[in-house]
Formats: structure tokens, sequence, C-alpha cells
């Protein structure tokens, strides 16, 4: 069933938007893809000369919030306190978007974007993974 | 300059996941589960997302360069591969265990809370252990 009364359809359009015009200006200036996961992972073997904008970018990134607190308080931000599986599942997601080239900004904004054949396949893997995942654990 | 640019789309995306919900796990876990109360605004995310990344690929067209002369790189790869989709199984698990993808993790990293802090340092651990495994696989 559709939980409509907890969806909030028009400030998430709004917010892909951003993300849309956020990518674009990448790619329309600097011509690089905005995937998170690509630009973060790059820096790990990055050159010097290379590295600067991923630093530049992450650094807008990580300051965003700071940015939006003018504006209005943050919204919530509840995530799991369970330090165990906080640490598996960053294992697991730095090392799946390395090994899957891309994780839902590459693929699935960018990729899926320019109807890249990997990025479809990333993106319908990855998603039904999660759901399935979601699935397993709220009936363990 | 761009430098410049680089720090504005990092923060326009900051702002686009803040405003779009991504950067709440909550509400990315009730998109997720499809069985229950399923929210799903995440899909409008994607929705507002991709057609603007789509006119501005119509806008570069063939261009090598950008107005800033830095050269242009996207993907050339095509080819489906067993890495492709074992990278995506295992992202996705992980994604679904917590409700955090690189980007709202790394967004969320200096809000004052510790999960964030945790999940995208293991995050960079699980990429350097790829670097470490791709010289086998090489």
């Amino acid at each position: 069933m559709v939980d409509w009364t907890h969806a909030t359809p028009l400030s998430s359009l709004a917010g892909g938007v951003l993300i849309g015009l956020a990518a674009a200006l990448l790619l329309v200036m600097n011509g690089r893809i905005a995937g998170i996961s690509g630009i973060l992972g790059g820096l790990l073997k990055a050159s010097w000369s290379d590295s600067a904008w991923r630093i530049c970018f992450l650094t807008g990134l990580v300051a965003s919030p700071w940015l939006y607190s003018f504006w209005a308080p943050l919204p919530g931000m509840v995530a799991t306190s369970d330090i165990n599986l906080l640490v598996v599942a960053g294992l697991l997601v730095g090392l799946g978007t390395r090994l899957g080239s891309g994780c839902t900004s590459g693929h699935g904004v960018c990729g899926i974007a320019r109807l890249s054949p990997r990025s479809i396949v990333a993106t319908l893997i990855f998603m039904l993974a999660a759901m399935a995942t979601v699935y397993i654990r709220h009936r363990l | 300059m761009h430098f410049i640019t680089a720090l504005l789309a990092g923060l326009l995306f900051g702002l686009g996941l803040i405003v779009s919900g991504m950067t709440n796990p909550q509400k990315v876990l009730a998109f997720l589960d499809i069985t229950d109360q399923w929210d799903p605004s995440l899909a409008f995310v994607m929705l507002g997302a991709i057609p603007v990344m789509a006119l501005a690929y119509r806008l570069m067209g063939t261009r090598r360069h950008t107005c800033l002369q830095q050269e242009i790189h996207i993907p050339s790869n095509r080819q489906l591969d067993a890495k492709l989709v074992a990278g995506a199984v295992i992202f996705g698990i992980g994604w679904g265990l917590v409700g955090y993808c690189p980007g709202p993790a790394l967004a969320s990293l200096l809000t004052g809370h510790g999960s964030p802090v945790v999940f995208s340092l293991a995050m960079v651990a699980g990429m350097l252990l790829y670097r470490l495994l791709s010289r086998f696989m090489d």
C-alpha cells in the first residue's frame, strides 16, 4: 500500500531537480560525472592534479547542511546507531560501489540520463538488492 | 575557476539531497520497503534529476572540452560484466541495511550525528579494500 501521508513528492521532486542541476553544472563546467562514489574513490588513487576538483566538490557536499541551516532548520536524519550494522553496511557500500563502478548518483542519475546500458542494469540490480535486504530484515 | 564550480556543484548536490529527503535513512528505508507502507517519494528524486541531466548531455553534444577548457570525461564502457552485477548486488545490500548511499552519508558528516561518521569511515575502508582486491583480480 502506498503511504501518501508520509510521502513528500513535491520536495523530493524539487530536491531531485537541484541534484540534476548540480550534476549538470559539474558536467558543463568541469567535464566530470557527479558520481559520489567515483569522486571519493578516485581520490584514493588520484594524482595531485586530479585531486583538487574532487576535494572541492566533496567539501561543498560536506558543507551543504551548514548552508541549508541558514535557510531552514535541518530536517530529521534518523539513522541506526548500531555500530556493527553501520560498519558492515559501510564496508559493503564502499566495496560494492567501486566494484560496480557507481552508486545511486553515478549510475542512478548520471548514467540513466544518458541511457547507459550498464547504468540501467546496475540501478535495477542495486534497487532490487536493497529492497530484498529490507524485506528479509523485516521478516527475521 | 573550475575549482569554484566544483565546490558549487558539491554544495548544490548536498542541498538537493537534504531537500529531497535522501539524507534521512528512515525515509530511504521506507522507499525500499515495498511490501509494507511504501513511501514513493524517492522515485520523484530521480524523476526530477534525470531530465535535467539529460538536457545537460544534449547541451554538451560531442564537445570534447568545457567552456573552462576542461576535458570531458564520460564513461565509454558499454559491456555488462560480472563485476558490474556483483558490485551492484553488494552495494544494494549495504544500502538496504542502513539506508545510506555514499552522497547522503557524506552530506550528513557534519550534522552532529555519529552514525554517518562511522558509516563513511567504513565506506572508505571498503573502497580501499577494493583497491587491494583489484590487484589480485587483474
